[in-house]
């Protein structure tokens, strides 16, 4: 071992050192030995601990929690196909199991040579160019049988991921309708000299308040109030967040809108920890958007240049702000804010309790606004255009405009910038949706829509969304995908909280029971209990939210379950007389008794 | 006055110590008595049961016997009640889930010294054991469970009495225990 922990040092000095050998910045620490060694082995875990002084359990608890962080090597290349309900719809199990047979590899395990692993992955947000996978957490898109034979021809031959066509990593934008955002030509620095023009920085705070803008990522809270509490609260230092962990299955605006417009996002942050007098930030990136790192942080550094960031923004005195940018690794959960602080803080991604609220105990417990990477967009642009202007778009309650994630069963997936209120059905006319059975909004813990609702609205006043708009044609079975949303939620749930981590493991055994033919009316029954344990005893939305998919599809297509039951009271998920088969091997019986007839219940 | 209910009574893949804790009811058996009549049970004797209000089942099931058993409950019961760790869960007998089978008889009849003669026992008179212990609900649909291994005679005559009153039972602080 003492060897071992000589050939980390060199490394790891560097990596420590580039972090301030701080144990708040323990998952970007992991992180970057992960990608420098594959994965995360005792050695690392022993210098970490000495180093930073933590216990090495803190460190393998940590790592052990994120997805994209292995304790055991998982091959050199380590292939993550997206799971989401949209990639299996264009196939992506079907190519799953041929580049499993190419690279003589089961799923979900290392080939015996070390060389490649293959496994499954949560939505990893390119849903409008599916389906995709990581490979070392590089994003590749558009995936076909030859591409992916290509892909199991260039691991067996071990050619460096960077000399991989850069075709394959081609991320589209797929702007199909543009707006106040996406059409956004604004210089920066424009919107800072407009916060400036509006004097004291409490008109600012009223001026998103007035503007009636309201959270992106789907709760809808009001901005305004948000940035006034976490200004009024006390603290040492104040810290601005931005949530761009857009984990929601379905969602990808947010990868769009820091491709098109980072400038815009940071100047929000910006503009923000001006009004609440912060001086640090933070972008929360997800791992999955690991290819977008360097153009952030290039876009960074020119606003330093500029004089958009660091001492004396310009050159207003004291307005000293910086913004930092972290990375996931691999988590859901960590899109709910008091989730993603703890992951900032280097720690398992558990929500805390609610309240005290971030605003007022955040990140190191001090006052801390973290909005979505939409809403700081939308914020610049309301000091920009003042709030009687932006609350002219909208409605009523619901104001501005809102990008649309639009993915699934159309000819023209892509994201969709509209002003709130658009209907459901105008939607699906603009992306040219036919036959369409079904709309999923805000992702798995949002609301299925069916037919006779597509003149509902996209707002908050009727349908809240996060963005997500995934489109189910009648070709499509609604349990399977319910049954593909619970899976997600049973392999996110944090397992924090015993009704969350028992109950979404439990609901997704009884959607596989009743795939594989053994369902019933009393395992119906049953998903009404579980959800209302849920809903009442979880410790986070996750949980509350888990039992959505099922009960929306249960609602208006209960003929897609009822048609799976076996028409008996109760069955058991099990074959039973399939258990007495290694008896009647040992025993050599096959008499009458030896066996177990399913009829006689 | 009413008629008395039916209950049966029966110990599958389970160590009898939930009917020892239903005996701790002590000397309500008597009041019990006169609101209720058992048939199968251990307390009667009889070995099967007829059409009943109420069934009691501790254990869990670990062999095609107790499929049959349960089952009988099940067709004959209004009400069937599963008590104990081993029939919510498996119990104790569960331990021996995470074992294949096949070498678990290895080890036992042919391996070990001293029993059945160097042979594993194939009488068709013997239940054949499952490759696994399942707790009951897996296997029929179950209406209540009263936890503890084994619940207290106290729990045991809340429930009952509860039922036999015609409200949901509802056990309560203190009488809830999952040890």
């Amino acid at each position: 071992m003492v060897t071992r922990t000589h050939v980390h040092a060199g490394y790891l000095d560097a990596v420590l050192d580039r972090y301030g050998q701080s144990p708040d910045a323990l998952l970007q620490i992991l992180r970057e030995i992960q990608e420098y060694a594959g994965y995360i082995d005792q050695g690392a875990i022993s210098y970490l601990s000495n180093k930073l002084r933590i216990p090495g359990a803190r460190i393998e608890g940590v790592a052990a929690f994120y997805s994209f962080l292995h304790l055991q090597p998982a091959g050199e290349y380590r292939v993550l196909f997206s799971d989401n309900i949209t990639d299996r719809m264009l196939g992506s199990r079907e190519l799953m199991q041929r580049m499993c047979q190419q690279l003589w590899v089961e799923p979900g395990k290392v080939s015996e040579d070390g060389l490649v692993s293959i496994d499954t992955t949560s939505c990893t947000g390119m849903c409008d160019q599916g389906p995709a996978l990581l490979v070392n957490g590089r994003a590749i898109t558009h995936l076909t049988h030859q591409r992916v034979q290509e892909i199991g021809q260039l691991i067996r031959n071990r050619t460096m991921i960077q000399d991989w066509p850069a075709d394959f990593f081609r991320v589209e934008d797929n702007i199909r309708r543009s707006g106040l955002v996406l059409g956004n030509q604004i210089e920066a620095g424009e919107f800072l000299r407009a916060a400036f023009a509006l004097g004291s920085t409490s008109n600012i705070v009223e001026t998103i308040k007035q503007s009636g803008l309201r959270g992106r990522g789907g709760a809808g809270f009001s901005t305004g109030l948000k940035w006034a509490a976490c200004r009024d609260a006390p603290g040492s230092e104040h810290y601005v967040v931005c949530n761009a962990d857009e984990g929601e299955p379905g969602t990808f605006k947010d990868r769009v809108l820091l491709t098109r417009q980072a400038d815009l996002v940071f100047e929000g942050m910006t503009l923000c920890a001006l009004a609440i007098g912060a001086r640090k930030g933070f972008l929360y990136l997800r791992g999955e958007y690991r290819y977008l790192l360097d153009s952030l942080q290039a876009a960074l550094q020119r606003r330093r240049d500029a004089n958009l960031l660091g001492k004396n923004i310009l050159g207003k005195p004291g307005f000293d702000f910086d913004i930092v940018i972290h990375l996931g690794a691999g988590a859901y959960i960590c899109g709910e804010e008091s989730a993603l602080i703890e992951s900032l803080e280097g720690k398992r991604g558990v929500p805390r309790n609610r309240p005290p609220f971030p605003v007022t105990h955040g990140y190191l417990q001090q006052p801390t606004a973290v909005d979505n990477v939409e809403t700081f967009c939308q914020a610049a642009l309301a000091i920009h255009m003042g709030a009687e202007n932006y609350h002219a778009i909208g409605t009523e309650k619901s104001t501005g405009s809102k990008l649309i994630s639009v993915s699934g069963d159309c000819p023209r997936p892509g994201i969709y910038e509209y002003p709130f209120g658009v209907s459901v059905r105008e939607v699906l006319q603009d992306c040219g949706a036919v036959n369409t059975r079904a709309v999923q909004i805000s992702g798995p813990s949002g609301a299925c829509v069916a037919e006779h609702e597509f003149g509902r609205k996209l707002c908050f006043e009727d349908l809240p969304t996060a963005g997500a708009f995934m489109v189910f044609d009648d070709s499509r079975d609604l349990f399977e995908v319910a049954r593909n949303f619970v899976h997600f939620f049973a392999h996110e749930s944090c397992g924090f909280c015993t009704p969350c981590r028992v109950g979404t493991s439990m609901l997704k055994q009884t959607m596989d029971k009743i795939a594989e033919g053994h369902g019933t009316q009393h395992d119906l029954r049953e998903v009404e209990n579980l959800d209302h344990v849920l809903q009442t005893t979880s410790h986070c939305g996750l949980g509350r939210t888990a039992c959505n998919p099922v009960l929306h599809t249960l609602k208006h297509f209960r003929p897609a379950y009822e048609n799976r039951l076996k028409s008996l009271d109760f069955e058991p998920a099990f074959d039973l007389d399939g258990s007495l088969a290694r008896a009647r091997q040992m025993t050599g019986r096959d008499d009458a008794g030896a066996h177990l007839n399913t009829e006689e219940a | 006055m009413s008629k008395k209910l039916r209950v049966a009574t029966t110990s599958l893949a389970g160590c009898f110590g939930c009917h020892m804790s239903f005996l701790d009811i002590d000397e309500r058996l008597f009041p019990l008595l006169e609101l209720v009549e058992f048939d199968r049970s251990p307390l009667t004797d009889i070995k099967h049961c007829g059409p009943c209000d109420i069934g009691i089942v501790e254990g869990g099931i670990c062999n095609a016997e107790n499929v049959h058993v349960l089952r009988e409950f099940r067709k004959n019961c209004k009400i069937l009640i599963a008590i104990g760790a081993c029939a919510i869960n498996g119990g104790l007998p569960a331990q021996r889930n995470h074992l294949d089978l096949g070498s678990c008889m290895t080890e036992v009849y042919l391996t070990e010294p001293g029993l059945a003669h160097g042979h594993i026992p194939n009488d068709p008179e013997l239940p054949l054991p499952l490759d696994k212990v399942h707790p009951l609900h897996e296997v029929v649909k179950i209406d209540y469970f009263i936890p503890g291994c084994p619940p207290s005679g106290d729990a045991i005559w809340k429930f009952l009495t509860d039922l036999i009153a015609g409200k949901t039972p509802e056990l309560g602080h203190g009488r809830i225990k999952y040890d």
